[in-house]
């Protein structure tokens, strides 16, 4: 890594980003190979890829004149490990180190394209030569997520390189305090966190509020389930980050800030670590940046695994080294927050949209997205869907366009149930509304939310109830205890949902599930109890028939909840090839070879080892028949 | 096998040190002490009550209420099933009742040799190759039941 010089003024850091952005240019002239290697790529082998790629390269002599970007996670994840070549573009997944063996063989010095790693569409089957000819890529509209396939996270020149802190420089040279929020509010950005209040309302509030001291905090603590497109721009582009809270430090006033994140991350904890650092030796952090009157010092705090932290009040709390618990609002943070001083807290990804405002301009920003909701916003979209990955797409597109045009539908042919937004605080829609578009208001009116941005899946082997069941779990274990509605209430309606799963409710559950929700919600002080009904209203408004099913028929219609099913071995699919019999760890599997198989009741725990080994899909779970239905008392 | 390891009454003043005394960095101090030991000793903690001048009831408040801290010793391995949503739908649970069954621990519990400890999280961001399965901090992606006697092969069980 190049060592990085101290910026002694505006006009220094100008220089050397013209510099960079020129070497840019020439690189242009050459190839680039981009690696992609956040926490999901390295997961499935991109070190080893980059390893081998390394040595096959200087084994053909073409060390020199090919460079190698090992970047942060691109969104695709279902294609990791992957790899970009330019100036083509031509996009290589999936890739094991032989492979690459291959591709620098066949690709870079035959010249010719290796069809077999090619992305192939799961609807069309057809390949796709080139990234920007992926479906997956060509509805999306990747403004903040699209730089993170041109910086290696771990390189302040790098950032520079792709014009990073040229909007900071606008904003510290040319723009007034009250300039910058004007700009912000006219975007009409909303927090990405969850509730999409107006952001530049909360800069204003945050530096009208009287006194000296102000902070400014990053809430990086992405505690939904299902969510990770903060733990993918703080690992792949965290300068972006960093700059937008310098903008935002100068337009509130603030002289010092912290960045939460989640200690579950900890690539993005090193990214950020190592972007500070580097801030810190450049002048770009510390007293009088860059020569100006402009001082902000930034530190990281490492989240300890608590969802409840999520919440501004927890989160500021935490901070303070206490228990993370929430606090009445009002006073809001922006009156009083960090050690009772007036604070500004903005998602990661609120503060990633900052620069590009700054840049560009509030129209330009305002030009995307729908009358109330502007910009862009991330979805983790996952579950069970063929393009798994983070997707950033314009507000107002709709459920349809992003699961089957961006997303290609669900895997092995099955049918959508359901898609769960907003996290554990959110709701799961049903097909019917598929045309739904989104934005805050509409999810919120369809009863859900927009939340982070979770966008989980669900097919028609997923039980609804099963998702109620697992929401409420979380949420009973996350609850903080303060409130005593929050936390007896999540916990007595996940008794009573798992007791339906487990064939034990009662008609009259249903309404005592509804009462139950209602008064957690009302009588909770902060959003995790307010919003803790939301899984089970969502699924009861939508999928009543199937709570229906497990009350009066004692049948999950999915085959999820256990105590309902058995596993059973449909003789005309069987082959008798053995492998459940492998299988199974309680040897409950009877049958010799080529005859077809049994499932001996009294032996099987069903663990579900069988239908996942099973290949002809001659394993199935079927309604369990001999329930008795005894109510006991659990503990 | 360091399992109860004898407190370094140095070490620990050295961390409290680069935390500058600071009792508003208590979280960070509990981290980093969890760091060498992978839990958090009472006697570390009682001497970091004297250190810090803070109650132990309150080190202990803290140290109870979030997840990432532990106030019992780990197993030399330690596997972490991520029960997040995407890998709940793709059968997460399952693949966490084959660990109790393998290990014949709970999650949450230590084998009693010491060697294995069976973790669950709520969410590790992977959720595209899900279901995930860490051990000793690598990452395991698409598991699934038949694979965990496999994992667990790789470290020795």
């Amino acid at each position: 890594m190049k060592r990085i010089k101290k910026f002694k003024n505006v006009e220094e850091l100008k220089k050397a980003i013209e510099q960079q952005e020129a070497g840019r240019q020439q690189e242009k002239k050459k190839r680039v190979i981009v690696v992609s290697s956040g926490t999901c790529g390295q997961a499935r082998g991109s070190l080893k890829v980059i390893e081998t790629l390394k040595k096959a390269l200087r084994e053909e002599g073409l060390k020199d004149q090919v460079t190698i970007r090992i970047t942060g996670c691109h969104g695709f994840c279902e294609a990791e490990p992957n790899l970009i070549i330019y100036p083509d573009r031509i996009f290589y997944q999936k890739l094991t180190p032989p492979d690459v063996r291959t591709i620098v063989k066949e690709t870079l010095v035959e010249g010719r394209v290796v069809e077999k790693f090619l992305h192939r569409d799961p609807l069309t089957k057809e390949r796709a030569w080139y990234e920007n000819e992926i479906p997956f890529y060509q509805k999306q509209k990747r403004i903040v997520l699209g730089d993170n396939v041109f910086v290696d996270p771990t390189s302040l020149l790098e950032y520079l390189a792709i014009g990073g802190f040229r909007p900071f420089i606008k904003a510290l040279t040319r723009m007034k305090p009250e300039e910058i929020i004007q700009t912000v509010k006219q975007s009409g950005l909303r927090g990405r966190g969850g509730a999409g209040f107006p952001t530049g309302l909360k800069w204003e509030a945050t530096r009208r509020a009287p006194g000296d001291i102000k902070y400014i905090i990053c809430n990086g603590d992405e505690g939904d389930p299902g969510a990770y497109m903060d733990r993918s721009v703080l690992e792949g582009n965290p300068y972006r980050v960093l700059e937008g809270m310098m903008i935002g430090a100068l337009a509130i006033g603030a002289r010092e800030g912290y960045l939460y994140v989640r200690d579950e991350y900890p690539l993005a904890v090193r990214h950020v670590t190592l972007a500070l650092e580097q801030l810190y030796r450049a002048g770009l952090l510390g007293e009088k940046i860059l020569g100006t009157d402009f001082s902000l010092d930034l530190h990281l705090a490492k989240g300890a695994g608590a969802f409840v932290c999520g919440e501004e009040t927890a989160l500021i709390a935490s901070i303070e080294g206490r228990v993370g618990e929430p606090r009445q609002r009002p006073p809001f943070p922006a009156q009083k927050g960090l050690w009772r001083k007036p604070t500004c807290i903005n998602n990661v990804e609120t503060w990633a949209n900052i620069p590009l405002i700054i840049l560009n301009g509030a129209d330009w920003f305002s030009s995307i997205g729908t009358s109330g909701s502007k910009g862009t916003k991330i979805f983790s979209l996952v579950g069970k869907i063929n393009n798994t990955g983070l997707v950033e797409v314009p507000m107002g597109i709709t459920l349809r366009e992003i699961i089957y045009d961006i997303g290609g539908g669900i895997p092995e042919g099955k049918a959508f149930k359901a898609v769960q937004t907003g996290g554990p605080s959110g709701g799961c829609l049903p097909a019917s509304m598929l045309d739904q578009i989104i934005d805050y208001e509409s999810l919120t009116a369809a009863g859900s939310i927009m939340g982070s941005g979770g966008m989980i899946v669900m097919d028609e082997k997923t039980c609804m109830v099963d998702v109620a069941k697992y929401f409420l779990n979380f949420l009973r274990d996350e609850s903080c205890g303060k409130c005593i509605s929050c936390r007896e209430g999540t916990q007595r309606m996940w008794e009573i949902v798992r007791d339906i799963t487990e064939g034990l409710g009662r008609p009259e559950d249903l309404e005592l599930l509804e009462e139950l929700a209602l008064a957690t919600k009302e009588a909770s002080m902060c959003g995790l109890g307010q919003t803790a009904a939301n899984p089970v209203l969502s699924t009861l408004r939508y999928f009543r028939d199937e709570y229906e099913a497990h009350i009066y028929e004692k049948r999950c219609p999915a085959g999820v909840c256990k105590s309902l099913i058995r596993y059973a071995v449909i003789p005309e699919k069987c082959t008798g090839c053995e492998a459940c019999k492998r299988a199974c760890p309680t040897g409950a599997i009877q049958g010799t070879r080529k005859d077809t198989h049994l499932i001996l009741y009294d032996k099987c725990i069903k663990c579900g080892a069988c239908l996942e080994a099973c290949r002809f899909e001659a394993i199935e779970a079927q309604r369990e028949e001999a329930i008795t239905i005894v109510r006991e008392v659990k503990p | 096998m360091s399992v109860h390891p004898t407190i370094n009454l140095d070490s620990l003043q050295e961390i409290v040190e680069r935390h500058g005394y600071n009792k508003n960095k208590l979280i960070a101090i509990l981290q980093d002490i969890q760091a060498v030991y992978h839990y958090l000793p009472a006697e570390a903690l009682k001497t970091l009550s004297k250190l810090l001048k803070i109650p132990l009831i309150d080190i202990i408040s803290v140290a109870t209420f979030y997840r990432a801290f532990s106030l019992t010793p780990k197993g030399r391995h330690v596997a972490t099933v991520c029960l997040g949503t995407a890998c709940h739908v793709r059968g997460a649970p399952k693949i966490l009742e084959e660990f109790e069954r393998q290990l014949n621990i709970r999650r949450g519990e230590t084998t009693e040799d010491g060697e294995w400890s069976l973790e669950t999280v709520a969410c590790l961001g992977c959720c595209a190759i899900g279901p995930v399965v860490v051990v000793d901090g690598d990452y395991h992606a698409h598991t699934s039941i038949r694979k965990v006697p496999t994992i667990l092969g790789k470290y020795g069980k």
